[in-house]
């Protein structure tokens, strides 16, 4: 530990501010660490950045105004392309919203499968999330294992929805397909494996590699009034210490019967709310996920319809309604108008990759491009999301 | 006749030729193991498609990087921008004339072989600085000036160790070099812990600063892919990429061979008993070893950040490789 301390303290980045004479330099749209196609506007002196302006929209879909012209039912598949590492999830919060306008109550089975199928999905998403990130560090291996056993959870769900990205499996009042035979079996069996994996494979190789500690300690700290102040959420917020998370503090479906507890970063290798932390946050994050998932499959009832519920026709009564849930990546809200036709007046989403991208000016002056890479990685954006 | 057999001149045309089939073979089947060690590293198959378990899959790529359009965009310096990759080529081209293969065979056994290797490989630097330049591309400029800095730091590490080692082994030919640690695997300068121990440390330092001469993981920072895009080569397509491309593999090699030379003794067998064996076997046998330790340790590490990068060679691996020559020298004088 000494030794590691050390090691970050003689590497420091030098505390000097850029003199003046700035670079432009554009990363992206078309760049491999930017996730996607966003571009950064970076200023820059020799390899220091002085500035960062996020442009995006080059993924815009209308998203939106499309839901003004669609019934809730149809807007469900729309949901899986916004943020599409984590459609399940998606999926899950629209299908909320829209029971809670219509007062709408789902079987247990289906609450516990959703449930589930949630957090299998936040797994997978983090398991991107973590192989990129160590992937824009240059540790190839790592995202390589993290894909095998993603694969893993893609394949469960291929069997559950015949889908393996964009599942359209949560719809208003129900699921679209039962569980086949056998399938709690081979989810426990998979938690079961994964766990060790984290413990044995994840943390030796990538976690508490010295290389990887260095380069993400220290580096993009948001103290926890920062994070309050620009909204961040999910990860990116726990990351700096500030325990709060919607399964939780504003429980919907059935979270409030499982026993587990809200992860935070508590600045292990460097400062409170870096990098790393963000990161470290991820990896318990998916210990507690497959805890809920044992938790849910051991209670779930066996017997009943999960079509049961699902409505003909779902006409949302004249109203608003702002129903958030938690995304692997943070918040997501759900805002619904409706005057009381067959389509939604307006549908308005908080993307919590958007609010999370928002910080990246704020935190990166006076850091290097390879810092950059790295805060970028640990934010963990999806521009499916942020542009819609 | 015969004695104009014996000049350099006279085979210096059909080293030259051997020694551009050994790269090219080299990168083919450097790129091959590289994607199988990698995959099975991984939990993946690797190439499988063409040939048996892909074996063909290289050579493919080959036909269609020489089948390629030679892309030159516009603003960019052409002359600078068409001669670099040869310079980067050439380079390391020559680093093998000066190999010692087997027992009396090389190229040109120059008696100031090694300084030669290290002046001829610094030359690299001079091609990838021109390329970064004359590409008009800001990521280019990054590649490059991350490559020059880097490659200008690690020499001084790099040049102190051989330094002990000329100066242990009482030469700069390379060919002397490996007859000094004639007699099995406990002569060899990297092992030889009875003889001068400060060369085992000395070989620890070179294996780590010759990652760094070749941009090998954790020191691959000129050509971060997640970072710089392409690193120096962003701007270049078709057959100049494939130089590039071509060199790299070569360099991967020569600092194989170098390691060898210097510290496991070359062509020398691991025993006197296994002499039978031909030299050039051994030579290549341990430089694959280390060309696949270096594929090892980019399948294991991440990549070090640019302040990080110079902390371990001015910090740590120069004051050793100082240390290892003057604790080398007085052993040499005092007890050797």
């Amino acid at each position: 530990m000494e030794n590691q301390e050390l090691f970050i303290q003689g590497s420091r980045v030098p505390e000097r501010g850029p003199d003046g004479d700035l670079m432009t330099l554009n990363m992206g749209p078309q760049h491999p660490s930017t996730h996607g196609v966003l571009r950064l506007e970076l200023q820059t002196d020799g390899e220091e950045v002085a500035s960062i302006r996020p442009h995006i929209g080059y993924l815009h879909r209308c998203f939106e105004k499309h839901c003004e012209k669609l019934t809730p039912p149809q807007i469900v598949p729309y949901t899986d392309r916004m943020d599409y590492l984590a459609s399940m999830n998606n999926n899950l919060g629209f299908a909320v919203a829209c029971e809670r306008m219509l007062g709408l109550q789902v079987p247990e089975k289906v609450e516990y499968l959703r449930v589930v199928v949630a957090e299998l999905n936040r797994i997978a998403s983090h398991l991107v999330a973590i192989g990129t990130c160590g992937l824009d560090l240059g540790a190839l291996t790592p995202y390589f294992f993290c894909f095998r056993d993603r694969e893993m959870i893609l394949d469960f769900f291929e069997e559950i929805c015949g889908a393996r990205l964009l599942y359209n499996y949560i719809w208003v009042g129900g699921l679209s397909h039962d569980f086949p035979e056998g399938m709690d079996d081979k989810i426990l069996r998979f938690c079961d494996y994964f766990e060790a994996r984290i413990d044995n494979e994840l943390n030796p190789l990538l976690s508490f590699n010295k290389i990887f500690i260095g380069r993400n300690a220290g580096i993009g700290v948001v103290t926890p009034e920062q994070a309050w102040a620009f909204g961040l959420s999910g990860p990116s917020l726990r990351g700096s210490g500030v325990s709060f998370d919607l399964r939780r503090d504003d429980p919907y479906s059935i979270y409030d019967r499982f026993q587990w507890k809200v992860c935070v970063g508590e600045g292990l290798v460097g400062q409170l709310g870096d990098s790393w932390d963000r990161y470290w946050v991820k990896v318990l994050e998916m210990k507690e996920s497959l805890s809920i998932i044992r938790q849910a499959l051991a209670a779930r009832p066996k017997e009943g319809d999960v079509r049961e519920a699902v409505p003909s026709r779902v006409k949302l009564p004249v109203g608003e309604i702002y129903c958030r849930t938690e995304t692997p990546r943070g918040e997501l809200g759900y805002y619904i108008v409706s005057n009381g036709g067959n389509l939604p007046e307006r549908v308005k989403v908080r993307a919590p990759a958007f609010s999370n991208l928002c910080i990246i000016d704020e935190i990166s002056h006076g850091a290097l491009i390879s810092d950059v890479v790295a805060i970028l990685g640990s934010l963990d954006i999806v521009l499916g999301e942020i542009d819609r | 006749m015969t004695e104009l057999m014996q000049t350099f001149w006279f085979w210096a045309p059909f080293s030259a030729v051997v020694i551009a089939i050994v790269i090219t073979v080299n990168a083919l089947f450097s790129v091959y193991m590289e994607r199988k060690v990698s995959a099975w590293m991984q939990d993946r198959l690797g190439p499988m498609e063409n040939g048996p378990h892909g074996i063909l899959q290289t050579l493919i790529d080959a036909v269609k990087l020489l089948l390629k359009e030679d892309i030159i965009a516009r603003g960019i310096d052409r002359p600078l921008f068409k001669l670099a990759p040869y310079i980067v080529f050439g380079a390391s081209f020559a680093v093998f004339a000066v190999t010692p293969f087997a027992d009396g065979h090389a190229a040109a056994d120059l008696n100031v072989g090694i300084f030669f290797a290290l002046a001829i490989s610094a030359f690299v630097v001079a091609g990838i600085m021109m390329a970064g330049w004359s590409s008009n591309n800001k990521w280019s400029l990054y590649g490059a000036m991350r490559s020059v800095a880097q490659a200008v730091s690690y020499e001084v590490p790099i040049s102190l160790v051989v330094l002990s080692v000329v100066m242990v082994s009482g030469s700069m030919s390379m060919q002397e070099i490996c007859v000094s640690q004639a007699g099995g695997f406990w002569n060899w300068h990297g092992l030889s812990l009875h003889h001068n121990p400060f060369l085992v440390l000395g070989f620890l330092i070179y294996f780590i600063a010759s990652l760094a001469e070749v941009n090998r993981t954790p020191f691959d920072l000129p050509e971060a892919e997640s970072e710089l895009v392409g690193g120096y080569h962003t701007e270049y397509s078709g057959m100049r990429f494939a130089l590039f491309f071509l060199s790299e593999y070569a360099n991967m090699l020569a600092v194989g061979m170098l390691a060898t030379v210097l510290f496991l003794g070359g062509w020398q067998p691991l025993h006197p008993a296994l002499g039978f064996i031909p030299g050039p076997l051994w030579l290549f046998g341990k430089a694959y070893g280390f060309v696949l330790l270096q594929m090892w340790i980019r399948m294991t590490l991440p990549r070090l950040r640019v302040d990080q990068l110079m902390h371990v060679c001015w910090k740590v691996l120069v004051p050793a490789a100082m240390g290892v020559l003057v604790l080398g020298g007085l052993w040499e004088l005092l007890i050797g």
